[in-house]
C-alpha cells in the first residue's frame, strides 16, 4: 500500500525523522493558511499524488508570499499530472503538501528496502541526490552504497555511521545523519513497510538533516497489524475494480486489454496472460482469486470482470489445488445468473474436484466453451473475441 | 527414492483443525502419507480424521516420532509455527500459508541459521514424491512415479507442468513447490542439488517467474554444476513493471527481475526454456529425445 508524502513525513516525524514544517491542504485556501501558519519567507507548494516525478512535471512550485502560495496552489490543485510514474493519462492533483522552504547545502539519497538475495533488509545511500536511484544504480553503481541489516540487533550505529562517511556526509553532521538513519530503519520495521526512500534527503545551512521528500510503501500482508496505516490509504489513488477486488481479498490488477481472465494462483494467471498474447489476444486484467476463495467470493470476482466495459470475453482457467473445481463453477454460475452474461465465456478446469465441476457447469445450461487444456483455452478465447 | 520426502515420511499437521487443513489431512490420507498427528492449541486430545490432536508441536513429535511437519496456521501466526518446528528440531517444515508478512519470514530466516531444519515455502503448494507421499495441497491424480523432478515458485504451474508430463506418459520423481515468496526457506538451487544427487531423477523442469534474481542465479549453478538436463519456464513475460502480480515476490522493481533477462540467463546456462506454460512438457520431451533419456524417462 502507498501513501502521501505528507503522511509518510508526519508517521517519519514520530519516529524522531526530521522533516520540514508542514501542513496538508485541500483547497487553495487552505493552502494560505497553511503557509501562514508556517510564517517562513519560502514556502514549497507540493502535488500529493502517489507517483514520482512530480517536480519535472510542475507539481512542485516555490512561493516567496502568500500571493504566490494562492497562485500556485491555485495553479496545481485539480491539475493533471503526467509524470513517467503516472501513465499516460496522469493523475489529478487534490492534495496539496505546504511546507517550509529551507536552505539546501547538499542533496543524499538513503533508502531501506528488503535485499530477496539475503533475505534481510538493507540500508542504501548515496551522494547522488535528487536523482533516481535506478539511474544511479545504471550509470554509477559505484556511488551506491548498502548495509545488510541483522534483523536480531537491528541497524548498528557503526552501520550507519560507515554509510554517512561513505556518501560524505560533512563531519559535523555524522551524528545528526546516523540518528536519522536509525529512526528510519525504526520506522521500517515497526510500521512493516516494503519501501522507505528519501530523495532527497538534504543538509541544511542551519545544520541540520532533513528528509525533504518521503516515500513509504507499506507490506500489504502486514496491514492487518497497523490499522493506523489502513487509516492513510487514499482510495481515490487507486483503481476502481482494484479496489472493489481487494474487498474481498481478490488479486486483481486492470490491463488494457479485452480478455477478462479469472484464474487461481498467481503463477497461473501471470502466465494465462502470457498465453493470450501469445495467441494474439489481449489480457483485461490479472485475477488470482487466490486459495482459499468462497462461491462468493469467486461470485464477486466474476462481477468485477464483467463491470470492465472493455472486456469482450472471458477465460476462465483453473487447476484446482487447494481451491476446488466445484466452489468456482458455483461463483461463475451465481455471477451470471445475478449480472447476466452476453460475452463468450470459455472455462477450462482440471484438479480438486474437478468432475464435480464440470458438472455445475453443464447443469446450469450457460453458454459455455469448454477448453481441455489451457492452450486450449486461450485459443478459443482469442478466436471468439475476435 | 525423489527428494526431501517419501513413503516412510512420518508427518504431522500444524494447524490441523482448520478447515482447509481438516481437508487436505484427508487427502494427504488418502494418498498414503504417513499422518501420525496435528497440533492445534487447546484441541489436544481430539482426533481429526483419525489422526490424533496435541497441544503442542513438541509434544506430538515427542509421540509420534515425525520428522516432518506441514503448516496450514493463519498468516498471522505462521512464523511462530515455523519456529516451533525448528525448536522441535525436525528435518524439513513445510509452510503452506500465503501473506505471511515479509519481516516476519526475515526474522524466521535468520533464526534458522545454524539450525538443522529445512523449510519449503511459505506460501508453497508443498512436495510431492509421487505414489509414495503428499505433503501439501497439490492434487494428487495428476502425478505419476517416474523420472522428472520439477521444482517451482508457482503451485498452480506445478500442476500444469505435471499434468502435462503425465499425460505424455512421463513421471515425475518429487514435484517441489518453493512458494511465491520474496523470502522462502528452499531455494531453485537447493532443490537443483538435491535432484542431482538423487538416483530417480533423470532430468529437471524449473518453473519460475517475473520478480527477484532467484533464476538467474540457479542458471549459473546448473551452468556449472548440474549433470542432468534442464527445462525452464518464466511467468508473467507480458507482466506490467511496478505490479505486484499477485504473489508478494513477483514484481518487477528498477527494471530487475523481467521474464526476458531471467530467459537470456537460463539459455546462456544451458537451460531449455519452454516458450509457453502449455509446452512445457512437449518441450522436456524433446530435450529428453535430444538427450538419449527419452526411453529411461518413458513411464508406460
Amino acid at each position: 500500500m502507498n501513501i502521501h508524502e505528507y503522511q509518510g513525513k508526519e508517521l517519519l516525524r514520530e519516529f524522531g525523522v526530521k522533516v520540514p514544517n508542514g501542513f496538508v491542504a485541500f483547497t487553495v485556501d487552505e493552502a494560505v493558511e497553511a503557509a501562514e501558519k508556517l510564517g517562513t519567507n519560502v514556502t514549497v507548494v507540493k502535488a500529493q499524488i502517489h507517483a514520482g516525478g512530480r517536480g519535472k512535471a510542475g507539481g512542485v512550485k516555490v512561493a516567496k508570499s502568500l500571493d504566490e502560495v494562492r497562485t500556485y496552489a491555485n495553479e496545481i490543485l485539480g491539475k493533471t499530472l503526467v509524470t513517467h510514474q503516472t501513465g499516460p493519462a496522469g493523475k489529478e492533483v487534490k492534495r496539496l503538501l505546504i511546507e517550509e522552504g529551507c536552505d539546501i547545502q547538499k542533496e543524499y539519497y538513503v533508502g531501506v528496502v528488503l535485499d530477496r538475495a539475503t533475505s534481510r533488509v538493507v540500508m542504501m545511500a548515496s551522494e547522488e541526490g535528487g536523482t533516481e536511484i535506478e539511474e544511479v544504480a545504471e550509470e554509477t553503481p559505484e556511488k551506491i552504497f548498502k548495509e545488510v541489516i541483522d534483523p536480531a540487533i537491528g541497524l548498528s550505529p557503526y552501520q550507519a555511521r560507515r554509510l554517512a562517511f561513505n556518501i560524505n556526509i560533512p563531519n559535523e553532521l555524522i551524528n545528526k545523519a546516523v540518528q536519522f538513519m536509525t529512526s528510519l530503519y525504526q520506522a521500517f520495521v515497526e510500521k512493516d513497510c516494503s519501501i522507505a526512500e528519501i530523495n532527497p534527503l538534504v543538509t541544511t545551512g542551519d545544520g541540520e538533516v532533513l528528509a525533504l521528500d518521503a516515500k513509504l510503501n507499506f507490506d500489504d500482508n502486514a496491514l492487518y497489524r497497523h490499522k493506523d496505516i489502513q487509516e492513510l490509504r487514499d482510495l481515490e489513488e487507486e483503481d476502481e475494480k482494484e479496489i472493489e477486488a481487494s474487498k474481498y481479498d481478490l488479486s486483481y490488477i486492470s490491463l488494457d486489454g479485452n480478455i477478462g481472465c479469472m484464474v487461481n494462483g498467481a503463477g497461473l494467471a501471470m502466465s494465462t496472460m502470457d498465453i493470450i498474447k501469445h495467441y494474439g489476444g489481449d489480457p483485461a486484467n490479472f485475477l488470482d482469486v487466490g486459495g482459499g476463495a468462497t462461491a462468493e467470493k469467486v461470485t464477486e470476482a466474476f462481477k468485477i470482470i464483467l463491470s470492465d466495459t472493455n472486456v469482450k470475453g472471458i477465460f476462465v482457467n483453473i487447476f484446482g489445488g487447494i481451491m476446488k473445481c466445484d466452489v468456482i463453477a458455483e461463483g461463475v454460475v451465481e455471477a451470471t445468473k445475478q449480472v447476466g452474461l452476453e460475452i463468450p465465456l470459455v472455462v477450462r478446469l482440471e484438479g480438486t474436484n474437478v468432475d464435480l465441476g464440470k458438472n455445475i457447469l453443464k447443469e446450469s445450461g450457460l453458454n459455455i466453451t469448454a477448453a481441455d487444456s489451457m492452450a486450449d483455452g486461450a485459443e478459443k478465447i482469442v478466436s471468439l473475441v475476435k | 527414492m525423489g527428494v526431501y520426502i517419501n513413503k516412510d515420511t512420518k508427518v504431522i499437521v500444524q494447524g490441523i483443525t482448520g478447515s482447509t487443513a481438516t481437508f487436505h489431512t484427508k487427502q494427504m490420507l488418502e494418498y498414503g502419507t504417513k499422518i501420525v498427528g496435528g497440533v492445534t492449541p487447546k484441541k489436544g486430545g481430539t482426533e481429526v480424521e483419525g489422526v490424533p490432536v496435541f497441544n503442542t508441536l513438541q509434544e506430538a513429535v515427542d509421540q509420534t516420532s515425525a520428522t516432518v511437519s506441514v503448516i496450514y496456521v493463519p498468516a498471522p501466526f505462521a512464523a511462530d509455527a515455523i519456529i516451533e518446528a525448528v525448536d522441535a528440531e525436525l528435518d524439513l517444515v513445510i509452510c503452506i500459508t500465503e501473506h505471511i508478512p515479509v519481516l516476519d519470514m526475515v526474522k524466521v530466516k535468520r533464526y534458522m541459521e545454524g539450525k538443522k531444519t529445512r523449510l519449503i515455502g511459505p506460501n508453497c503448494p508443498g512436495v510431492i514424491t509421487a505414489d509414495e507421499t503428499k505433503v501439501g495441497i497439490m492434487p494428487g491424480y495428476i502425478h505419476k512415479k517416474g523420472h522428472i523432478g520439477v521444482v517451482s515458485r508457482s503451485g498452480t504451474l506445478t500442476y500444469e507442468a505435471v499434468h502435462q508430463l503425465t499425460q505424455a506418459g512421463f513421471g515425475q520423481s518429487t514435484a517441489v513447490g518453493i512458494g511465491g515468496d520474496p523470502v522462502n526457506g528452499t531455494n531453485f538451487i537447493d532443490v537443483l542439488k538435491a535432484f542431482n544427487e538423487d538416483d530417480q531423477t533423470e532430468a529437471v523442469i524449473m518453473i519460475g517467474e517475473i520478480g527477484g534474481t532467484a533464476e538467474e542465479e540457479a542458471a549459473e549453478w546448473v551452468k556449472a554444476n548440474m549433470n542432468k538436463p534442464v527445462v525452464g519456464f518464466i511467468g508473467g513475460a507480458t507482466a506490467p513493471p511496478g505490479k505486484r502480480m499477485g504473489h508478494a515476490g513477483a514484481i518487477i522493481s528498477g527494471g530487475k527481475g523481467t521474464a526476458a533477462e531471467k530467459i537470456r540467463v537460463m539459455e546462456a546456462s544451458g537451460i531449455t526454456v519452454a516458450e509457453t506454460p502449455a509446452v512445457m512438457g512437449e518441450t522436456m520431451i524433446r530435450v529428453l529425445e535430444e538427450t538419449g533419456l527419452i526411453e529411461k524417462c518413458k513411464t508406460h
